[in-house]
């Protein structure tokens, strides 16, 4: 671990990407903090928002244009719009929650100790270091790819996958409005 | 001739002539981000004096006359009073979540006015994946609108925020499918590509489907601004302001110009996928008549465009009474969503055998 610290080449990190990367990084990790830390739960579903919209802009540094669209259309704008739906028409659900008790949080304290630990292992053991090759893979990744693989029928391409998918959630949807309608004998 | 691309790279020059290459990004970066907000409040003040000019002509009135020859000061007077108004605190609601709605309406809007392409050189962002970006920014503004309404812990504001969100989500859809069925025409999502197509002849010329999709565009747009006939979430004769009613000065004034400039962003990406952008009108044979067309600088064309569009969105605003909730939600999801949806596949035929 000592060996990882010093191999670390500290003045080099503060290139203008690497600032980018600490500031949203810190984002990240505050907000996430606080949407489980805070007692509100509108709060909570808040401060997660500005933690997966700061995800979305590691994405963008990374160039992953498509992924951070989808990161900002189905979870910012789509979950995390129907779970702002729910709290609000669950009554005061906004306002107050349960507490939770010493065991449980220290519990959770514990295994987030834990999971901080194995990637640190994991990280100077097996050192993520961006290539060059990744880095240029990465920017060649346009809609016309990304359209050609989901619905292409040759090896990597997942038309299967796609269209199962389709079928899954058009079962949601049957599902969801059988359940929501009322028989007329209610 | 008349292009701002030449003042653009002269700015670059000098800039990279005197300092490191990192700092010149940083000061343009903030260039860009400081030229972006004042165009964008100015272009909310120039909305604010048009809306009260056309309303008043509609209602056979002159509007705002006294600030300035034929009122043209009007704005700006209104925006020093509004910034000048006192910040009503609220006694017993969430005080953080009540600024970041407000916060989170403007980023949206902000967001999605980003992406557009005022003239050949004025350009902020160019994604690949430009349309998907649009849409997947321009849906953060219902956010922040359900948040104020309801951190605002009043029964109208949580009404007005809950018709919101359901206009908003519908509403959404068909306007996401009718610019969908404009990249299969285009073949591709990037919005300078999609400009770049329509050198010849805009997209309105090249497919008779381009109408339907415009036209249902034009609807759920108007619908996404929150704007008559589709201000069920403000009905001020029901809910007195809807969801912010208990914002006050420079706060209500925020939500106000976000209205305004959603509105010419709309318009905006209209122009941008429909009439082609800052494209001059070209008739494919007649090159004399394309060469005059030329001599207009980009960036008015694109002015000139949206604004049309907006005029478009005003004199629907001031002609058309409310609609009633289960109206809209009828004339999106049974009317104009199974439009939409059959003309993307008619769009995609066109494309496939003409």
């Amino acid at each position: 671990m000592a060996e990882y610290l010093t191999s670390i080449d500290f003045a080099g990190l503060f290139t203008a990407d690497n600032i980018v990367f600490f500031i949203l990084s810190a984002v990240i990790l505050v907000c996430g903090f606080m949407s489980v830390a805070s007692t509100k739960l509108l709060r909570a579903a808040t401060y997660l928002f500005f933690t997966l919209f700061a995800v979305a802009g590691l994405y963008l540094t990374l160039s992953y244009e498509f992924i951070a669209a989808v990161q900002l259309s189905v979870y910012a704008g789509g979950i995390l719009v129907l779970l702002i739906f729910a709290i609000m028409l669950v009554k005061n659900l906004g306002t107050d929650t349960e507490t939770i008790s010493y065991a449980n949080k220290t519990i959770a304290g514990l295994s987030a100790l834990a999971g901080t630990v194995f990637a640190f292992i994991t990280m100077s053991k097996f050192r993520f270091i961006p290539s060059e090759e990744a880095n240029d893979a990465a920017a060649m990744v346009d809609m016309e790819m990304v359209g050609q693989t989901l619905m292409g029928t040759d090896k990597y391409q997942y038309l299967l996958a796609f269209e199962a998918v389709s079928i899954l959630l058009l079962a949601c949807i049957v599902g969801s409005i059988v359940i929501a309608t009322k028989s007329k004998e209610d | 001739m008349l292009e701002v691309g030449g003042i653009l790279s002269w700015i670059h020059e000098a800039l990279s002539s005197a300092c490191p290459e990192w700092l010149t990004l940083l000061i343009e970066y903030v260039l860009i981000g400081v030229g972006f907000l004042a165009l964008y409040a100015l272009i909310a003040l120039i909305l604010i004096l048009l809306e009260r000019k056309i309303c008043a002509y509609y209602q056979c009135r002159l509007g705002p006359m006294r600030a300035g020859f034929w009122g043209l000061l009007q704005p700006l007077a209104d925006m020093f009073k509004i910034l000048m108004k006192e910040i009503i605190p609220l006694l017993k609601n969430d005080k953080f979540l009540f600024f970041t709605a407000l916060f989170l309406v403007i980023m949206g809007s902000l967001c999605t006015f980003g992406a557009l392409e005022f003239s050949k050189d004025l350009i902020g962002i160019d994604f690949n994946v430009g349309v998907f970006y649009v849409l997947a920014v321009s849906s953060l503004g219902v956010l922040g609108i359900l948040l104020a309404g309801w951190s605002s812990n009043n029964k109208y504001t949580m009404i007005g925020a809950m018709r919101a969100g359901a206009q908003l989500v519908s509403y959404e859809l068909s306007s996401g499918l009718s610019l969908l069925a404009i990249v299969i025409l285009g073949g591709t999502m990037q919005l300078s590509g999609l400009i770049e197509a329509q050198s010849e002849t805009w997209f309105l010329f090249q497919s008779p489907f381009t109408w339907i999709a415009m036209i249902i565009y034009l609807i759920a747009g108007h619908a996404e601004t929150n704007r008559g006939p589709f201000d069920l979430p403000e009905a001020e004769s029901e809910l007195t302001a809807g969801y912010h009613i208990e914002y006050s000065g420079i706060t209500f004034g925020l939500f106000y110009v976000g209205e305004y400039v959603n509105m010419f962003t709309i318009a905006g990406i209209g122009t941008m996928v429909f009439l082609g952008g800052w494209q001059p009108l070209h008739i494919p044979g007649a090159d004399a008549f394309n060469e005059v067309m030329n001599m207009i600088p980009t960036w008015l064309w694109f002015f000139a465009k949206a604004f049309a569009l907006v005029m478009l969105s005003l004199w629907v605003r001031w002609s058309f009474p409310r609609l009633r909730i289960d109206q809209l939600l009828h004339l999106e999801w049974k009317i104009l969503m199974p439009i939409s949806l059959l003309n993307m596949l008619l769009m995609a035929l066109w494309v496939a055998y003409f």
